[in-house]
C-alpha cells in the first residue's frame, strides 16, 4: 500500500494520545499548595506535556519517521507509544497503557473513516498539530519542533494528488480493520452503536468539491445541455461552505482531529463480550511465530534511536497516571483482559546477521540510558526492558 | 423495489479498496460464486441460493521479501470463450488460477525496476476481452495476456501504453462481436480514460481526460462508457468520439464500483456514502444520444460499500459488500 503513511498515522495517533492525557491530568490535579508529594499539579500536567511532545517532536526522531516506508505491524506501532507515554516522568500500567491505546485507535479510525474527501485527513493531522501547539504554548523551543513538522508535513502531502491520498486512506483503513472496541464517549454521542460500529451520517455538507447529489444532466453531440432531471437520492445533504485551509495557520473548517475530551466528559472504555471475540479472533490469526519481528525491531531501533528519553532520577517515586476511574477498576481491568496471545517474547536472533546485530546494538547505544530504578514488567515489556538493559 | 435476502457470511471482513467484489453467474444450475478480498487474503464462497448452501475458499497472496504481508488488491473472475479464469492482483503481480481457486495456472511477477521509492507498486484492474485477460499496473501499463483455450501457457501479449498514472478498473464490451470498433476502457487515478479496440495489438480509440480525481470504477455497454469518479459522479460518454453526453450527481463520497446488467442496460452504482443507486441506460430513437434514468437507491446504513455487482444478467437482483463487514448483502426486487 501506500508508502507515505507513517507519518499520519503516527501524528495523529499522537495527538489523540496528548488530548487524553491531558483530560486525565486535568481530572486529578490538585492545587500546587494543597498537593501531597505524590499528587498532581498543574505544574507537573505541563511539563509531563513538555516532555512528550518534545520527544514526540524531536528531530532524529521525525526524519526517520517521513522516510518513505511501509506501515509495520500494530504490536510495533503500540511499543513506540509506550515509549512515548513513558518519556516523562508519568507512569502508566499495562492496563491503563491498553486502555489509552484503544482509545487512541478508535479515535483515529473515526476521524479517517468520517473524512469527507480523503485529502481531509491532512486537515485532521494539522487539527491535531493546532492543538498539540496550544498545550505547550510555553515552551518556544518545542513549538519551533511542531511548526517545522508543519512545514515537512506540507511540503510532503500538499502536493499529491486525489488518487494517492485515496490510497493512503485505503492503508489507514486496513491497518485499523476489524477493531470495534466501545468508547463511551462515542457512544454516549451517538457516532458509535452498540455494535462498536460507527454512524456514517447521510446528512450535512457534501465534501470539497462534491455536489450535492440528485441532479441528472443530459448533453448533446455538440455538448449543449439538453435536459435536467432531478432524482431521489435518499440523504440530506447540503452544498459545502468553504474549503478548509491547508497552511501553517488557517480557519480547517473540519472539526474531526479536535479535542472532544474535556473536564466533565471522561475517557472511558467498554469492552463488551462481541468485541473481545473479534479481537481474539484477530489474535488467533497472529499465533503464527511472526517472521518479520526481526525486521520489526531494526524498524523500532531506528525510530527510537531518534527518541531522548529523560529517564526518571532516584528519588521521585515515578508519578502514576491512572486511565480508570479508581485504582481498583484498573485492577479489576488488567484481570479481565483476555491473554494476549501475540505478547510473546520476540526471539532475537542476533547471531544470525552479524552486520545487522551490530548496526542494532550501535544505534541502540545512542539512547539516553542513565541509572534508573528497574519498574516491575509484564510480558508485554519484555522487550522494552531488553532494550533498557543494553 | 428490493428486499434484503439472506447474507452470505464471510471469514474476514472486506477490505477497504475498491471493485471489491466478484460474482460469477454460472449459465448452468443456480450456483453462484463470490470473491472477496480482505486484506493478505481473499475469499471465495460458492453459494446456492436456496438452501444457502456454502462452499469457502481461500487464496493467499504471492509473499515477497518485504516487510508485511503482501496484501491482495483485486480479485475477479474472467469469462473467456472456452474457460474461465480467476485472477488475483496484488503488491507483487498477478496470479491466475482455475475458477475454483484449485490451481494456479499462472504468475507473472511486477517489474519493480523503475518505481522510486515513495512509490507503491501494485496491480489493479481487471477484464477479459475474447481470448485476451488485461490487467492494469501501478506505473499506468496495462498488461495484455493472451489465453489459450485450455493449459497454463499463458503469454504476455503486449504492454498499453496511454496512462501515466496507476490504472484503477478495466472493463470491456459485455457482447463480444466480432466488428465491435471500440470494446475496452481503461481508467486511472487521474480520471483519464482510454478507449481501445482488441485484437492480436489493441488500438487506442480515443482518450478522455479526466478533471482532477480517480475514476475507480469502468464499465462499458454497447458503445457507452459509465464512469463512476471519486466525487461521486457518475459520466455516461459515447465510447468511439468519447463525448460526455450524461453527467450525474449520483453520491455525496466517493464511487467505490460499478456494475452492469446487459440484458436489460441497467447500471448499478454503489459509494462510500452508504448508497447504491440503480439506473437504467438506453438512447434516444431519433437522436442517438445515450438518456439515462433512475430506477431504484437503496442506502445500506452505516457501511462503507467497497463492492457491488448484479447477481443476474437481468439485473433483478445485486449483492454489495462494505468495508469491516464479514458478510455479503444480497437484495432482490420484488
Amino acid at each position: 500500500m501506500s508508502v507515505r503513511t507513517l507519518p499520519l498515522l503516527f501524528l495523529n495517533l499522537g495527538g489523540e494520545m496528548l488530548y487524553i492525557l491531558d483530560q486525565r491530568l486535568r481530572a486529578q490535579n490538585i492545587p500546587g499548595d494543597k498537593a501531597r508529594k505524590d499528587e498532581w499539579t498543574e505544574v507537573d500536567r505541563k511539563r509531563v506535556l513538555n516532555d512528550i511532545v518534545s520527544t514526540m517532536f524531536n528531530r532524529k526522531f521525525m526524519e526517520e519517521l517521513f522516510k518513505p516506508q511501509e506501515l509495520y505491524s500494530k504490536k510495533a506501532l503500540r511499543t513506540v507509544y509506550d515509549r512515548l507515554a513513558h518519556a516523562s516522568i508519568m507512569r502508566l500500567n499495562q492496563a491503563s497503557m491498553d486502555k489509552l491505546y484503544d482509545l487512541m485507535t478508535m479515535a483515529f479510525k473515526y476521524q479517517v473513516l468520517l473524512c469527507p474527501r480523503p485529502k481531509d485527513v491532512l486537515l485532521v493531522t494539522f487539527n491535531h498539530l493546532d492543538a498539540i501547539k496550544g498545550l505547550i504554548q510555553d515552551s518556544p523551543t518545542i513549538l519551533h519542533q511542531v511548526d517545522e513538522t508543519f512545514r515537512q508535513l506540507m511540503e510532503v502531502y500538499c502536493g499529491l494528488s486525489a488518487g494517492e491520498f485515496q490510497l493512503i486512506r485505503q492503508t489507514l483503513l486496513i491497518f485499523f480493520q476489524d477493531l470495534h472496541i466501545r468508547v463511551s464517549i462515542f457512544l454516549k454521542d451517538k457516532v458509535q452503536n452498540s455494535n462498536g460500529r460507527f454512524v456514517l451520517p447521510v446528512s450535512g455538507p457534501v465534501p470539497w468539491g462534491t455536489e450535492v447529489p440528485g441532479l441528472i444532466r443530459m448533453f448533446n453531440h455538440k455538448g449543449e445541455e439538453v435536459k435536467k432531471i432531478k432524482f431521489k437520492h435518499g440523504g440530506n445533504y447540503v452544498t459545502a461552505t468553504k474549503e478548509g485551509s491547508f497552511e501553517l495557520y488557517g480557519d480547517r473548517v473540519l472539526k474531526l482531529g479536535t479535542n472532544m475530551y474535556s473536564l466533565n466528559r471522561p475517557v472511558d472504555t467498554q469492552t463488551s463480550g462481541a468485541s473481545k471475540n473479534s479481537t481474539s479472533r484477530a489474535q488467533q490469526e497472529n499465533i503464527a511465530p511472526n517472521p518479520l519481528a526481526k525486521e520489526e525491531l531494526n524498524f523500532l531501533a531506528r525510530l527510537m534511536g531518534g527518541m531522548e528519553i529523560k529517564n526518571p532520577s532516584g528519588p521521585e517515586p515515578g508519578f502514576r497516571l491512572n486511565l480508570f476511574t479508581t485504582d481498583e477498576e484498573e485492577e479489576q481491568a488488567a484481570l479481565t483482559k483476555p491473554e494476549e496471545l501475540d505478547n510473546k517474547v520476540i526471539n532475537i536472533q542476533a547471531m544470525q546477521d552479524q552486520q545487522r546485530s551490530e548496526e542494532l546494538a550501535r544505534i541502540l547505544g545512542e539512547l539516553e540510558v542513565t541509572d534508573q530504578p528497574r519498574w516491575s514488567t509484564s510480558k508485554g515489556d519484555d522487550l522494552l526492558a531488553m532494550m533498557d538493559e543494553l | 423495489m428490493f428486499r434484503r435476502e439472506h447474507s452470505i457470511p464471510l471469514r474476514g471482513s472486506a477490505a477497504a479498496l475498491c471493485n471489491n467484489l466478484s460474482v460469477l453467474q454460472l449459465p448452468t444450475g443456480n450456483l453462484r460464486h463470490f470473491g472477496v478480498v480482505h486484506g493478505p487474503s481473499a475469499q471465495l464462497l460458492s453459494a446456492a441460493p436456496e438452501d444457502g448452501s456454502l462452499v469457502q475458499r481461500q487464496l493467499q497472496a504471492k509473499e515477497g521479501a518485504g516487510v508485511s504481508p503482501t496484501l491482495i488488491t483485486q480479485v475477479h473472475w474472467c469469462v473467456l470463450p472456452f474457460r474461465v479464469l480467476l485472477v488475483l492482483t496484488s503488491h507483487r503481480g498477478i496470479q491466475m488460477f482455475e475458477s475454483d481457486g484449485s490451481i494456479m495456472v499462472y504468475w507473472h511477477a511486477l517489474d519493480t525496476g523503475d518505481a522510486p521509492p515513495v512509490q507503491a507498486v501494485f496491480a489493479r484492474g481487471i477484464a477479459a476481452s475474447g481470448h485476451f485477460i488485461c490487467v492494469g499496473t501501478w506505473s499506468g501499463r496495462v498488461l495484455v495476456f493472451d489465453i489459450p483455450a485450455k493449459g497454463p501457457n499463458i503469454m504476455l501479449s503486449e504492454e498499453l501504453a496511454g496512462h501515466q498514472t496507476s490504472i484503477t478498473d478495466i472493463a470491456t464490451e459485455p457482447v463480444q462481436g466480432g466488428d465491435c470498433m471500440a470494446d475496452v476502457v481503461t481508467a486511472d487515478d487521474s480520471g483519464l480514460l482510454c478507449v481501445w479496440r482488441s485484437g492480436p495489438e489493441f488500438t487506442l480509440v480515443t482518450r478522455i481526460p479526466g478533471f482532477g480525481v480517480p475514476c475507480p470504477s469502468v464499465k462499458l455497454w454497447q458503445g457507452i462508457v459509465a464512469a463512476g469518479y471519486g466525487n461521486g459522479q457518475v459520466r455516461l460518454y459515447e465510447a468511439m468520439k468519447g463525448t460526455l453526453h450524461v453527467q450525474i450527481s449520483a453520491h455525496a463520497r466517493t464511487i467505490c464500483a460499478l456494475d452492469l446488467a446487459p440484458e436489460v442496460g441497467k447500471l448499478l452504482s454503489a459509494a462510500e456514502d452508504t448508497f447504491v443507486h440503480i439506473w437504467k441506460l438506453s438512447r434516444s430513437p431519433e437522436s442517438g444520444s445515450i438518456e439515462v434514468e433512475h430506477c431504484h437507491g437503496e442506502c445500506v446504513s452505516n457501511t462503507q460499500l467497497c463492492g457491488a455487482r448484479f447477481c443476474d444478467p437481468s439485473g433483478s437482483s445485486f449483492a454489495v459488500t462494505g468495508y469491516d463487514l464479514a458478510e455479503i448483502l444480497r437484495f432482490s426486487s420484488v
